[in-house]
């Protein structure tokens, strides 16, 4: 599901195993949690962990990158694996300038 | 067209059976000796086609949802996800991406992955009676198994 650390204003979600409509909500409000409380300048979205995601994890991320922006921090989404990359490229994530 | 393998399964429309379904669905191609793309591709369309069933067919209280799914001789693989439930209004307008009539932080992407993960896809759906995907793929042989 997620792991979550923070150090030095950023807030690192590492996420892991499969992402669909049945796991997105609880992502979301772990990690919808923790940004409110620590009001991050950074929120780092870490995929390297996880081994499946359909568009419930696209909606996740767009979600996540509004929470954020509303809270005036920003979003990075790091190690994309490479099974994940059609969908990542499908869902238009790139436009946001959010991925490193 | 001969159908070399055939499994059906029905299950509730609860959100734990998206995980499941997709588990049966690779176990099932697997003779195939599928790439991990074709795999990651079939689970990814299947996860959507089951998840709209479970989100959108019963908005009451949940009902069946049916897999169908056949293997041909030529390697094609065709899966059929059906409800029983309300079915869609106008199915042009709700295979548009970015379309969606949930509140739930759905990307509004399900029919577009759809599209991109499969060979063919075919939406049957009546208002009241309940809707169906039908999903089909060729796996290609890493090995030419002659």
């Amino acid at each position: 599901m997620v792991d979550l650390t923070y150090s030095n204003g950023a807030l690192t979600a590492r996420l892991y195993g499969e992402i669909d409509h049945h796991i997105a909500p609880r992502i979301r409000s772990e990690i919808d949690m923790k940004c409110e409380s620590l009001r991050p300048a950074v929120l780092i979205l870490d995929f390297k962990a996880v081994s499946f995601m359909d568009s419930s994890g696209i909606g996740l991320i767009m979600g996540r990158y509004r929470c954020i922006t509303l809270l005036g921090g920003r979003m990075e989404v790091v190690n994309i694996p490479p099974t994940l990359a059609k969908i990542f490229t499908l869902s238009g994530i790139e436009s946001l300038g959010v991925m490193k | 067209m001969n159908i070399s393998n055939h499994m059906k399964l029905s299950f509730p429309s609860i959100s734990t059976n998206e995980g499941f379904s997709r588990a049966a669905i690779c176990a099932f191609i697997l003779p195939l000796n599928p790439t991990v793309a074709e795999v990651a591709d079939i689970k990814t369309a299947v996860s959507e086609a089951v998840t709209n069933a479970i989100v959108h067919a019963y908005p009451k209280e949940p009902g069946t949802v049916y897999i169908d799914a056949k293997i041909t001789d030529d390697r094609r693989v065709i899966i059929k996800i059906r409800d029983t439930g309300i079915g869609i209004e106008d199915v042009q307008q709700a295979m548009e991406p970015l379309f969606t009539t949930s509140t739930d932080e759905r990307a509004g992407l399900g029919f577009a992955v759809m599209q991109s993960f499969s060979d063919r896809v075919r939406v049957r759906s009546a208002v009241g009676k309940g809707t169906t995907v039908t999903l089909e793929k060729i796996i290609h042989s890493a090995y030419d198994e002659e």
